[in-house]
């Protein structure tokens, strides 16, 4: 088998492993929901406010949904031993962890930007506004994995990991958080979000060709 | 050899370099106190008063050299980080770990004291101003740091993750530092001018350096001294230590 296909068939294996188990991705999805929703019954339901805090509740909660389901990353193929094998096999650990990575978030990150245009109308949201938030979801939520990836291998097998995660990856989506509601929040002042938009792209560049490489040897560390 | 005809190379063995390290702790020691004393009685003596903002200014001789070392700590901590990881020297790990502590107290110390200073000046303990935003989210890293050597047992897996993250977020201080500012701009202008910088008097900017080196001698002690710990965790069993003991 050539890299490509042997990549191809990795991304499979996930996607099919992680729709079998659909219980861990409707409760990621329900959190994003329930947690968004409760921002209008702690701080009162004036349209006014909610629309300006609606982009940075969004953000922040799938933020948090992400950093949930990174347990779900790495710590099943390591309990049973594939993350051996995936180490052994004939292509770049690096690679194949990118692959695992674009899976985590295609049933994970994906979803909560799908939601995203729903969930902003709720928050009176214009139909403009909440084109720019879906946007900057999309561009954003892929850093999210990869920043949390490396976070997830470095706490593997660790007492505690959940809470860890949340510790290490957190201080490190501050970027992310802060380009991503500052897009939605350019476009509702009426300024361009362009700039917001582009500091994302780089941001998402960055974290797809440096990421993989620390989730790789933080893995390599783990299996020592 | 190397510079000066010492082998440097052989201090990088714990078993050699934790001697060297009991040698070295006093001089420093002396250094960080001199210096201290002199630094305080410049700052708190020597320098005059501010004509805007009274005696509460001197804030400043505790507050920039602790938000310089909290800043510069986190470099050299990912700087033995990286060594450690390219040439697999234990050394460099545990020069990390111990820097960390220190690193994390600078960053509160900033914090603390940047606080009790803006309530007098601004009006208000605490501004999400870019500087003090950034340093907040630096203390979390250093928490991390911690918390990740900490919960993992073996310690040549924790030396390792914990070099990782450190170097991971030593990429990320720039960029979130500029994030913030980005975002502060963005969110409520320059109401505040922080950003501006004061023309100092001469003795308080002596003041200030002779501080932040008082703070580095005694980040260098300290560093020393938790290393010199860390070594002795480490080698608990091994006869040298006990020889080396029993000898003094």
């Amino acid at each position: 088998m050539n890299t490509l296909a042997i990549l191809r068939w990795l991304l499979w294996r996930e996607l099919m492993l992680t729709l079998r188990r659909r219980s861990d991705l409707v409760a990621v999805l329900f959190f994003f929901v329930i947690s968004v929703s409760l921002f209008p019954l702690g701080v009162g339901a004036e349209p006014s406010l909610l629309r300006v805090m609606g982009p940075g509740v969004l953000w922040v909660a799938a933020l948090l949904s992400v950093m949930l389901s990174l347990g779900r990353l790495f710590a099943a193929d390591f309990a049973d031993g594939t993350l051996e094998q995936l180490l052994l096999m004939p292509v770049p650990l690096a690679l194949a962890v990118s692959v695992k990575i674009m899976a985590h978030w295609l049933v994970f990150g994906l979803p909560l930007v799908l939601l995203a245009p729903l969930l902003g109308l709720q928050f009176g949201l214009s139909w403009q506004e909440a084109g720019v938030l879906t946007f900057s979801l999309l561009l954003g939520t892929p850093s999210l994995s990869l920043i949390g990836a490396i976070g997830a291998a470095l706490t593997l097998g660790v007492r505690g990991a959940g809470v860890l995660v949340a510790l290490l990856v957190l201080p490190l989506y501050v970027p992310v958080l802060i380009f991503g509601a500052g897009a939605a929040a350019a476009s509702a002042a009426d300024i361009s979000p362009q700039g917001a938009l582009s500091l994302l792209g780089a941001l998402l560049v960055l974290g797809t060709a440096f990421g993989p490489y620390a989730t790789a040897a933080a893995l390599r560390i783990a299996l020592d | 050899m190397g510079l000066f005809g010492i082998n440097w190379y052989r201090y990088a063995a714990p078993q050699a370099f934790y001697p060297l390290a009991g040698k070295m702790i006093p001089w420093f020691a002396a250094i960080a106190v001199t210096l201290g004393i002199s630094g305080l009685y410049i700052s708190l003596c020597i320098a005059p008063t501010d004509f805007q903002q009274g005696e509460v200014y001197r804030i400043i001789f505790v507050h920039v050299p602790a938000a310089w070392m909290s800043m510069f700590i986190y470099l050299v901590m990912a700087g033995w980080a990286g060594i450690g990881l390219a040439l697999n020297a234990r050394l460099s790990f545990m020069m990390a770990q111990a820097l960390a502590p220190t690193g994390a107290m600078f960053t509160l110390l900033a914090l603390v004291t940047g606080s009790l200073w803006g309530r007098p000046t601004w009006g208000t303990w605490w501004v999400w101003d870019a500087r003090l935003t950034s340093e907040l989210i630096l203390l979390f890293l250093y928490i991390g740091f911690m918390a990740l050597q900490s919960a993992i047992e073996d310690p040549r897996r924790a030396d390792r993750a914990g070099a990782v993250l450190a170097l991971v977020g030593v990429v990320n201080v720039p960029i979130i530092y500029f994030s913030v500012e980005w975002w502060n701009t963005l969110h409520q202008g320059a109401s505040i001018g922080l950003t501006r910088a004061p023309a100092m008097a001469a003795p308080m900017l002596w003041g200030v350096l002779l501080m932040a080196l008082a703070f580095w001698a005694y980040t260098i002690v300290v560093a020393l001294m938790r290393v010199r710990c860390v070594i002795a965790e480490r080698a608990r069993e091994a006869h040298w230590l006990n020889e080396m003991r029993e000898s003094t």
